[in-house]
């Protein structure tokens, strides 16, 4: 018996049975549950666009977030020419489809960044962004916009919210890092991105954003405080982040052609 | 083995033969996943699943086992199991096992399941080892919610994200300790636990591998 059960050609049988047996059981799980976490990954996106124009409700249900996020329109923009360009030109049907994260690494859909200009620290930047807006009764009332880049220890992936007059700040969240919970990883902290809101992106040029992240909190007569936001204590490199990737996104080799399009009606 | 009875193999594990704090292992998940209570439930839920299941798949193939290839067979009935415990998640917790990231794909290489199914599922009848495995997953979530409570309810004030002691930084008064939020602080905690369980159960205490001698004093003339 125990000959028999040790043999080559019997190790192999084994070995054969067993890796067919698991490789159905996995494939299984896999295909059964894929429209599940399909779904899961689409509604984490659109609570986090939500989050960030504050128009998300705690304790919302799945419904009611897709209910809202309906209102939302989903436009691709040329990050270049600042105007809006048609899903095929990126390969897909639906907006809604394009990963703008997995574009920045297709040489054809991206570009290098020089090192110099890279303030966010991103190294690739896609040549098609996906932005959504939102009109109400045939006016422009908030953008958002993704951004992302370099904080201490990972990159910081999250949404700004404008205001209609692309200028005020809505919101700004961030759904994926991994800052220093308790110090960078404040960052999620309710309070503190309580301060973005209604801070004002640009001064006269409407290309150099001029938010700044300042030691010491932000007192009501500060000079510039309108662009100014208390840095998260304990954090500097991650605030620093924050800072230069807002700065990046909304300046002239990120959104800023294209909200100065919008601004003008000519998009 | 032999003469165990169903109810000692699965509570023994518990408390006077714990995975964690008696044979130390599975260390690193527990630093990894025990900041928070829920995040801690769900993987806890998750390794009791896997060390279940496997040590069961396990022992129903034993006889069939060829010895030249046995701890890679068990590898495969692990690996295959975590990947589907993996893919529920992220089907119907999808906000939790976000959270625990890597961690699940990571129960794999959790030396608690391949030691059960290594140790105990090659040799028992396949309910006896299912309990013996649930057992362990057991074990080794009782260590890690107790770690958790403590690491959430000091470094964060919340218990299950409910606040309870109201921290500073959102207006409150209670200081959180940061610390109790970085992966070393359950080391300390694991420590205090494997103390007090010691204490009570000294029996688990190891016999010292050498003793010093007691000091002499040699004249040198």
């Amino acid at each position: 018996m125990a000959k028999a059960k040790d043999s080559v050609s019997r190790t192999i049988m084994v070995a054969l049975v067993l890796s067919i047996f698991f490789s159905v059981v996995v494939s299984t799980a896999a295909v059964t549950l894929r429209p599940a976490q399909i779904k899961n990954q689409n509604l984490d996106i659109k609570s986090n666009i939500l989050s960030a124009a504050g128009m998300l409700e705690p304790g919302a249900s799945a419904d009611e977030i897709e209910n809202t996020f309906e209102r939302f329109d989903v436009r691709l923009v040329d990050l270049d020419t600042g105007k809006y360009v048609e899903p095929a030109t990126v390969g897909v049907e639906d907006p809604m489809k394009y990963d703008m994260y997995k574009a920045a690494s297709d040489p054809d859909l991206s570009t290098n960044i020089p090192s110099s200009e890279d303030k966010a620290g991103i190294k690739r930047r896609p040549n098609v962004a996906k932005i959504y807006t939102l009109s109400e009764n045939g006016e422009l009332t908030r953008v958002v916009l993704p951004v992302h880049g370099y904080g201490l220890w990972s990159t910081l992936y999250g949404f700004m919210s404008l205001e209609g007059d692309l200028n005020t700040i809505e919101g700004l969240g961030f759904y994926s890092h991994a800052e220093t919970p308790g110090l960078g990883g404040e960052v999620d902290n309710p309070r503190w991105k309580q301060q973005w809101v209604g801070k004002e992106l640009y001064a006269e040029n409407p290309t150099e954003p001029q938010i700044r992240l300042v030691k010491g909190g932000v007192s009501a007569d500060a000079r510039n405080k309108e662009h100014k936001i208390d840095a998260l204590s304990g954090a500097t490199l991650t605030s620093r982040g924050v800072q230069q990737l807002v700065n990046y996104w909304m300046g002239d080799r990120g959104f800023a052609p294209f909200l100065k399009n919008l601004r003008e009606g000519e998009v | 083995m032999a003469g165990e009875s169903a109810k000692q193999v699965l509570f023994e594990p518990i408390f006077s033969n714990n995975p964690i704090a008696l044979q130390i292992l599975g260390i690193c998940s527990a630093l990894a996943v025990t900041t928070s209570m829920s995040v801690s439930i769900v993987m806890s839920l998750a390794v009791i699943a896997v060390t279940g299941f496997s040590s069961l798949a396990v022992s129903l193939v034993r006889t069939q086992i060829p010895g030249s290839i046995r701890i890679i067979v068990q590898m495969t009935i692990i690996a295959s199991l975590v990947i589907v415990v993996d893919q529920v998640l992220k089907a119907y917790a999808y906000e939790i096992s976000k959270q625990l990231s890597v961690f699940v794909g990571l129960i794999i290489t959790n030396c608690i399941v391949m030691g059960r199914a290594e140790g105990f599922a090659m040799n028992n009848t396949p309910g006896m080892s299912f309990l013996d495995g649930i057992g362990n997953g057991l074990g080794y979530s009782i260590i890690l919610l107790f770690v958790a409570f403590f690491r959430e309810l000091l470094g964060a004030g919340s218990l299950f994200g409910v606040t309870l002691l109201s921290p500073v930084n959102e207006g409150g008064w209670y200081v959180t300790n940061g610390l109790l939020l970085l992966p070393p602080s359950a080391f300390f905690i694991i420590g205090l636990a494997i103390w007090a369980l010691r204490t009570w159960k000294p029996e688990q205490v190891e016999e010292e591998d050498f003793k010093m001698s007691a000091h002499k004093v040699k004249e040198a003339f």
